[in-house]
C-alpha cells in the first residue's frame, strides 16, 4: 500500500444480493486498487481486491485486439442483420445499463431474459400464481423471532446476511439479537451455515414439495400420514414441532435459496413454500423471501418488469412484449438453436449453462460486455471490456428486497461503463435499421 | 407557436364555459396573442379544455411493480406495440411505465400523481416515473405509519418532527405527506396481523393514537406551507360503519386543510343489529360534511364495474380482500415506513357491496355542492382502471345512461342509495373540467395547471364535440403537453419527457443529526445513501412552498429543466 | 464398479472469492473441480482424497479429483461440487418448460479413475 490513500465511505458490495452500502473502502491511487474493505464479507474482501485496473485490451473481435469503437459498430452490424437476436445476463450491472438493453430488444425485435431465468426464475413463475408474503431485511433484522433458511447455504454464499439482517445482527424488538431468535436449516446436507442453526432439518434430495406441502397440511391443522418420513427422512414429530413453532413465533421469516428452485419441481417447491408463508398470516405474521444471487439481478427483474411488464424470458419480436419461459428464456433459445446472434452482458453462460446451449453459442455471434475474461468472451466474437459496476461505474441496484440503492464508485477506469456502451450499440443500430424494427403484421380481429 | 381556433373553450378557473375563443401558445406557455404566421389547429366544433390532472392513482414504483409483476395474465390480452416514436408495453390494470405515460395522454391527462411511497424507496419510483412519457408526474410520501416521526411525536417533540417531516420530503423529492390507515402498521407487523379501529387506540408499542399522528401530520404539512395538504387514507377503509371515522378524521383537521382520498371507501354506514358484512350509504353525512367544510377537499375513489387491483399501503385491508378472493395476494412490509397489500379484485354489479360502492360514488359526486372540492378518481388500480374515465363521466353528464347502468347493478344496494330516489343532476362541461383538471390543479397548489390562462403550462385538449360522452372523453383529437403536439389526429406523433413536482421546505438542518442516530441503530441501509440524489430527478419542477413562494414576488415558480 | 448418487452443484466461500480472481484463473478451477465425497462411500469405491474420479450424467461427463467428507455432514449417496464449467456440462438442456435447467439433485454414476 502506497502513501496515496483515501477512503470512500458506504460504498456498496454488489458481489451478492446482500448489496451491503456500509462498505468504508481504502483505495491506493497509485496501485489503482482497493486495498482495504472494512465491513465487508470474505466475499466482498475478494471482490474488491480482485477488481483492481488490469491491463486488458479495449475490445476484441475475432481474438484480434481492437478499439472499443470498431467493436461497437462491428456489434451493432451484428445486432441489425439477425433475424433472432437474444440479449442476456445484466445481473451485474447497473439499472441504467440494463434499461439500455430493453431499449435494444425493443428496437430490433429481439429477446431479452436475465440471469433470473437460471436462478429465481422459477421463484418469480411461483409469485404470479401465488403472490408473495415479504419485507425489506430491516423488518426481518428488527422483528423475526424465527428464521428458517431453506436450500440455501448463507453462511458460504451470503455471510453477511446472518450478520447484518437475520441472525446475530440486533434489532428493534430483538434487542439480543441471535438470544432472541430461533434459526432453523432445511437442506439435504449439513453445510456450514448449521453452525448458527438452533434447528436442523435434514431433507432427501427432491423431497422439499413433500414436505413443504406436509407443513401447509399440519399448519392448517389437517392430518399427515407418518410415511412421509420415508418418503422424505423427516420424521411427521419434527415437522409438528416446526409448524407449531411457525404458528407460534410473532414474526417469522423463509428465505430461500436454490435448493428449491434449481431441483425437481422447481416453481413448484418454491409455490409451496410461498404458500406455506402466505398461509401462516392466518396465525401470526409471517413473510418469505427468495435470497439473490447477484448484486443487481433484483434490479434486472424490476426494471424489466416495470418496461415490458415481466420479469424475465420476454420476446419483443412481434412488436410487443410477450412472456414464455420455456420458450424465451435463454438456455431453451439457446439449445434449440434458435437465436441467430446473442449480446451477453454482465454474465458467463459459457462457464455456466448446459453443454447444448454453450454448443450453440459457438455456432452464432456473440458480443459479449464483461470486465474480465470469461469462458463467454473467449468463444464471442466480439468482446468488449467494461467497467466493473460498483467499483469503477456508479449507477442504480436494488437488494434482494428491492431496496434501491446508488452506488458509489471508488476507483475510475480506462474502459466504458455497460451503460455507455450499450447507449452507443443502440445508437448506431437505429442508424443502421433505420429507426425500430416495426413488424408488418396486424393482431386480426382484435380491436386496437 | 400556435394557434387555436374555433374551440369551445372550458376553463372554469377563468370563468370561460363553452365560448369560442382562440388559444395561443408559445415556449410551451399559453401566451396573449401569436404572430400571424404560427401553426394553426381548427378546433370547430371541439372542445378546448387544460389537460386532465389525475391526484391520486397508483403508477410507478415498488408496490405497483409488484402488481404488475404479479399479474402477467393482465398484460396478455392488452398489448401496445411500438411505433416509430414510442415504445412498446402491455396494459390492463397495471401497465407498463411507457404504456401508462401514453394512456393518460392518449385520455387527454397531462399531469399524474403517484399517490403511496415509502420513502426508502422513493428512488424506484422516480425511475419508474423517468420511463413514464409525457405526463408530468410526482408522488406523495408515506409518513403515517413512519417510526421515526412516531418516536419523535410521541415525545412530544414538535419542532424536531416537522423538520423531520421537511427533511423526509426533500430526501425523498416528494410532493406531500401521505397517511395509509395511520398506526395499523405497528399492529400488523408486531402483533400477530392485527390493526388499529379506533382514532383514540393506543398504537402498538407507542405512547400515540392515531388521532394525535393525524393531527401532528396535518399541522406539520400547514405549518411547512406545502401547496398540498396532508393526503389521508382514513383508518377503517371498507368497513361497515366507517363514516364515523371519516367524519372522525375531517374534524380533527380543525380548520386547517386536510385531503380525504378515495372518500366512497370511507363513507359506509352499518344495518343496526346485523352482521358487518352488510354497509349502507352514509353518502349524504359524508356529503354535506365536505360541503360544510372549506378546508376539506376529497377524491371520490369511485368504483368501475370489471377488473381492478387492490394496491395500497393498508396491508391489513389487502389481507382481508385476500381471504374474500381466496386467489394471490401479495404483502410487503417497509421497515419502519410502511406496509403494503396488493389482490386482483374484480367488481361486480350483481355483487351487493360492489354495487353500493359504485352507488355512493356516485352520489357523492351528485351531492357535491363545490366540485372543486370532490374531485374525480378511481384511485387507479383499486377501484378500477384510469381507463374507465370515459366511461365514468359519461354516468356523470348524461342521466339517461345512469339510469341504463343503475338498472343493472343489484336492485337491494340501489335502494340504499339517494340514487333510487332520483339523484338527476347532470355533470355540465364546466363541472367535468373542474373535477377532472381545474380542481385537482389547484388542490395540489399547481398555479399553473389546470387552466388555460396567461402564463399557465400549455399541457392542453381538445375533444370532438359529440353526444356519447364516454367516446368524446376516450379520444382527444389533440393533445398539447408544454407547447408540444404529442397526439394529433388520435395518433402520437411525439414522445416527450414530463417534468417531476416535487417541493423542499425550509427546515433545520441540524435534525439530520436526530435523523441520523435513528438510521445507526435502526435500519438496514446507510443514512448517507437514504437521501435521493437529484439526478434522478431528471427534467423537474421544484414547487415552491407558501414561504418560498412569498419570499420572491416577481418570480411565481422556479423552474429546473435538467438535461 | 460405478455406482449411481445423486450430484449437487452449488455455491462455496472459496468458489465465490476465487471467481472475484477470475473464472480462468486456477485457485477457481481447482475450487471448481474438488467433488465432495461421503467417506464412507470412498471407502466402499477404494478411493482416498484427490483420487480421480469419472462422473457421468445423461447429458455428459468430467473428471474430477474427490475430498471426503463426514457422514454427518455429506450423507451417503450424495456428492457435492462448486458451480463451475465443469458441473455444469453435467445439467440437461431440456428445462421442462420452465427455463430452468436442473442443476442441483442430478442423477450421476460415478466411478475412481486409474
Amino acid at each position: 500500500m502506497s502513501a496515496n490513500t483515501r477512503v470512500v465511505r458506504n460504498a456498496t458490495c454488489t458481489f451478492c444480493g446482500c448489496v451491503c452500502d456500509d462498505m468504508h473502502l481504502t483505495v491506493d491511487d497509485d496501485t489503482h486498487k482497493i486495498v482495504k474493505a472494512e465491513n465487508a464479507c470474505v466475499l466482498g474482501r475478494a471482490w474488491f481486491k480482485e477488481h483492481g485496473i488490469e491491463q486488458r485490451p479495449q475490445a476484441l473481435i475475432e481474438g484480434r485486439e481492437a478499439s472499443t469503437e470498431e467493436a461497437i459498430e462491428a456489434a451493432a452490424r451484428i445486432l441489425a442483420d439477425a433475424r433472432f437476436p437474444m440479449i442476456y445476463g445484466l445481473s451485474d450491472t447497473t439499472c441504467e445499463a440494463q434499461r439500455q438493453a430493453v431499449a435494444i430488444a425493443d428496437m430490433i425485435g429481439g429477446n431479452i431474459d436475465t440471469t433470473t431465468s437460471v436462478c429465481h426464475g422459477p421463484s418469480g413463475m411461483a409469485f404470479q400464481a401465488v403472490g408473495e408474503s415479504t419485507a425489506t431485511l430491516g423488518e426481518i433484522r428488527n422483528r423475526a423471532d424465527l428464521v428458517i433458511f431453506w436450500g440455501g447455504n448463507p453462511a458460504e454464499s451470503h455471510p453477511r446476511l446472518f450478520t447484518r439482517y437475520s441472525v446475530t445482527a440486533k434489532g428493534m424488538y430483538i434487542p439480543n439479537g441471535k438470544k432472541d431468535r430461533t434459526v432453523v436449516l432445511v437442506d439435504v446436507r449439513r453445510t456450514p451455515s448449521a453452525a448458527v442453526a438452533d434447528i436442523f432439518v435434514q431433507v432427501k434430495p427432491r423431497r422439499d414439495f413433500e414436505v413443504l406441502w406436509a407443513l401447509r397440511a399440519l399448519v392448517k391443522g389437517r392430518h399427515v400420514d407418518p410415511a412421509i418420513d420415508q418418503l422424505t427422512g423427516v420424521p411427521l414429530a419434527t415437522l409438528e414441532d416446526l409448524a407449531a413453532r411457525m404458528k407460534a413465533c410473532r414474526f417469522g421469516a423463509l428465505m430461500f435459496g436454490m435448493g428449491l428452485s434449481m431441483t425437481r419441481g422447481r416453481h413448484f417447491n418454491s409455490g409451496a413454500l410461498l404458500a406455506l408463508a402466505s398461509d401462516l398470516n392466518q396465525y401470526t405474521h409471517f413473510v418469505a423471501k427468495p435470497v439473490r444471487g447477484h448484486g443487481n439481478v433484483t434490479g434486472a427483474d424490476n426494471v424489466v418488469s416495470w418496461q415490458t411488464g415481466f420479469p424475465f424470458g420476454v420476446n419483443m419480436s412481434r412488436g410487443y412484449p410477450r412472456f414464455s419461459p420455456g420458450e424465451f428464456t435463454t438456455v431453451d433459445v439457446l439449445s434449440r438453436g434458435e437465436a441467430d446472434a446473442a449480446l451477453i452482458v454482465a454474465a458467463d453462460p459459457g462457464s455456466n449453462f448446459p453443454q447444448a446451449a454453450i454448443d450453440h453459442l459457438r455456432r452464432i455471434p456473440v458480443i459479449v460486455l464483461d470486465p474480465k475474461e470469461t469462458h463467454t468472451s473467449r468463444l464471442a466474437k466480439v468482446a468488449i471490456t467494461t467497467s466493473t459496476y460498483g467499483i469503477n461505474v456508479g449507477g442504480t441496484v436494488y437488494r434482494m428486497d428491492d431496496v434501491p440503492i446508488t452506488l458509489r464508485p471508488a476507483l475510475p477506469s480506462p474502459y466504458p461503463s455497460d451503460e455507455s456502451v450499450l447507449k452507443r450499440i443502440r445508437e448506431r443500430v437505429g442508424e443502421l435499421i433505420g429507426g425500430k424494427r416495426i413488424p408488418a403484421m396486424e393482431r386480426i380481429g382484435v380491436a386496437a | 407557436m400556435l394557434r387555436i381556433v374555433n374551440g369551445r373553450v372550458y376553463d372554469p378557473a377563468n370563468g370561460v364555459d363553452g365560448e369560442v375563443r382562440d388559444v395561443c401558445i408559445a415556449d410551451g406557455r399559453i401566451v396573449a396573442d401569436v404572430a400571424p404566421e404560427a401553426g394553426r389547429i381548427d378546433a370547430r366544433g371541439m372542445a378546448v379544455m387544460p389537460g386532465g390532472v389525475d391526484m391520486h392513482c397508483h403508477i410507478a414504483g415498488s408496490k405497483v411493480n409488484l402488481a404488475r409483476k404479479l399479474q402477467p395474465e393482465d398484460h396478455r390480452d392488452d398489448v401496445l406495440a411500438r411505433t416509430a416514436v414510442t415504445r412498446s408495453g402491455v396494459g390492463g390494470t397495471v401497465p407498463s411505465t411507457f404504456t401508462t405515460g401514453y394512456r393518460y395522454a392518449m385520455l387527454g391527462y397531462t399531469t399524474a400523481m403517484e399517490a403511496a411511497v415509502p420513502p426508502i424507496f422513493a428512488r424506484h419510483t422516480l425511475e419508474e416515473l423517468h420511463d413514464t412519457p409525457i405526463i408530468d408526474k410526482g408522488f406523495y410520501a408515506l409518513m403515517g405509519n413512519n417510526v421515526l416521526l412516531f418516536k419523535l411525536l410521541e415525545k412530544g417533540r414538535r419542532e424536531e418532527f416537522r423538520n423531520a417531516v421537511a427533511w423526509l420530503l426533500c430526501a425523498s423529492k416528494a410532493y406531500t405527506a401521505k397517511l395509509v390507515n395511520p398506526g395499523g402498521d405497528e399492529a400488523w407487523k408486531g402483533r400477530r396481523n392485527a390493526n388499529v379501529t379506533q382514532l383514540d387506540e393506543k398504537i402498538e408499542s407507542f405512547d400515540l393514537t392515531p388521532r394525535q399522528v393525524i393531527g401532528a401530520l396535518i399541522e406539520a404539512v400547514d405549518e411547512l406551507g406545502l401547496p398540498h395538504p396532508a393526503h389521508i387514507h382514513c383508518n377503517n377503509l371498507g368497513h361497515s360503519g366507517n363514516f364515523e371515522t371519516t367524519l372522525e378524521t375531517m374534524r380533527i383537521a380543525d380548520g386547517h386543510r386536510a385531503h380525504i382520498t378515495h372518500i366512497q371507501f370511507h363513507s359506509y354506514g352499518q344495518v343496526a343489529g346485523k352482521s358487518s358484512s352488510e354497509p349502507t350509504s352514509k353518502a349524504r353525512e359524508i356529503a354535506d360534511y365536505v360541503n360544510a367544510h372549506p378546508n376539506i377537499s376529497a377524491d371520490v375513489g369511485q368504483v368501475m364495474f370489471g377488473k381492478a387491483t387492490a394496491m395500497t399501503a393498508d396491508a391489513p385491508l389487502g389481507y382481508m380482500l385476500s381471504r374474500l378472493t381466496k386467489g394471490k395476494w401479495i404483502n410487503a412490509d417497509a421497515e419502519h415506513e410502511s406496509g403494503c397489500g396488493i389482490v386482483p379484485f374484480t367488481y361486480q354489479d350483481r355483487v351487493y357491496t360492489h354495487a353500493l360502492q359504485w352507488a355512493i360514488g356516485l352520489e357523492l359526486f351528485l351531492m357535491a355542492k363545490d366540485p372543486w372540492r370532490m374531485v374525480l378518481s378511481t384511485d387507479h388500480p383499486n377501484g378500477g382502471s384510469f381507463m374507465s374515465y370515459p366511461k365514468l363521466i359519461r354516468l356523470l353528464m348524461d342521466r339517461e345512461f345512469r339510469k341504463q347502468e343503475m338498472a343493472k347493478i343489484n336492485p337491494r344496494a340501489l335502494r340504499q342509495t339517494a340514487l333510487a330516489d332520483g339523484l338527476d343532476r347532470e355533470y355540465t362541461m364546466s363541472e367535468i373540467a373542474i373535477i377532472t383538471r381545474a380542481g385537482p390543479a389547484r388542490l395540489l397548489g399547481l398555479a399553473r395547471k389546470g387552466h388555460l390562462g396567461v402564463g399557465a403550462d400549455a399541457d392542453i385538449t381538445i375533444y370532438e364535440e359529440q353526444d356519447d360522452k364516454e367516446t368524446m372523453f376516450a379520444t382527444p383529437r389533440y393533445v398539447i403537453k408544454d407547447g408540444q403536439l404529442i397526439i394529433e389526429d388520435h395518433e402520437i406523433r411525439a414522445d416527450h419527457e414530463g417534468r417531476v413536482l416535487h417541493v423542499a421546505p425550509e427546515h433545520d438542518p441540524a435534525i439530520a443529526e436526530v435523523v441520523r442516530a435513528f438510521f445507526e441503530d435502526y435500519y438496514s441501509i446507510r443514512f448517507e445513501n437514504y437521501p435521493v440524489d437529484d439526478s434522478y430527478l431528471g427534467k423537474h419542477e421544484q414547487v415552491p412552498t407558501r414561504q418560498q413562494a412569498a419570499a420572491v414576488p416577481t418570480a411565481s415558480e422556479s423552474s429546473a429543466a435538467d438535461h | 464398479m460405478s455406482e449411481t448418487m445423486i450430484l449437487i452443484g452449488g455455491r462455496s466461500s472459496s468458489q465465490g472469492t476465487s471467481l472475484c480472481a477470475g473464472k480462468l484463473g486456477t485457485e477457481y478451477v481447482e475450487v471448481s473441480s474438488t467433488l465432495e465425497m461421503n467417506v464412507e462411500d470412498m471407502a466402499r469405491l477404494g478411493l482416498k482424497d484427490n483420487d480421480r474420479v469419472r462422473v457421468r450424467s445423461a447429458t455428459g461427463e468430467i473428471v474430477v479429483r474427490c475430498k471426503g467428507r463426514a457422514a454427518k455432514d455429506l450423507p451417503s449417496g450424495l456428492l457435492f461440487i462448486a458451480y463451475g464449467p465443469l458441473s455444469s456440462a453435467l445439467m440437461d438442456g431440456d428445462t421442462a418448460g420452465s427455463g430452468m435447467p436442473l442443476s442441483k439433485n442430478i442423477e450421476v454414476q460415478i466411478e475412481p479413475v486409474a
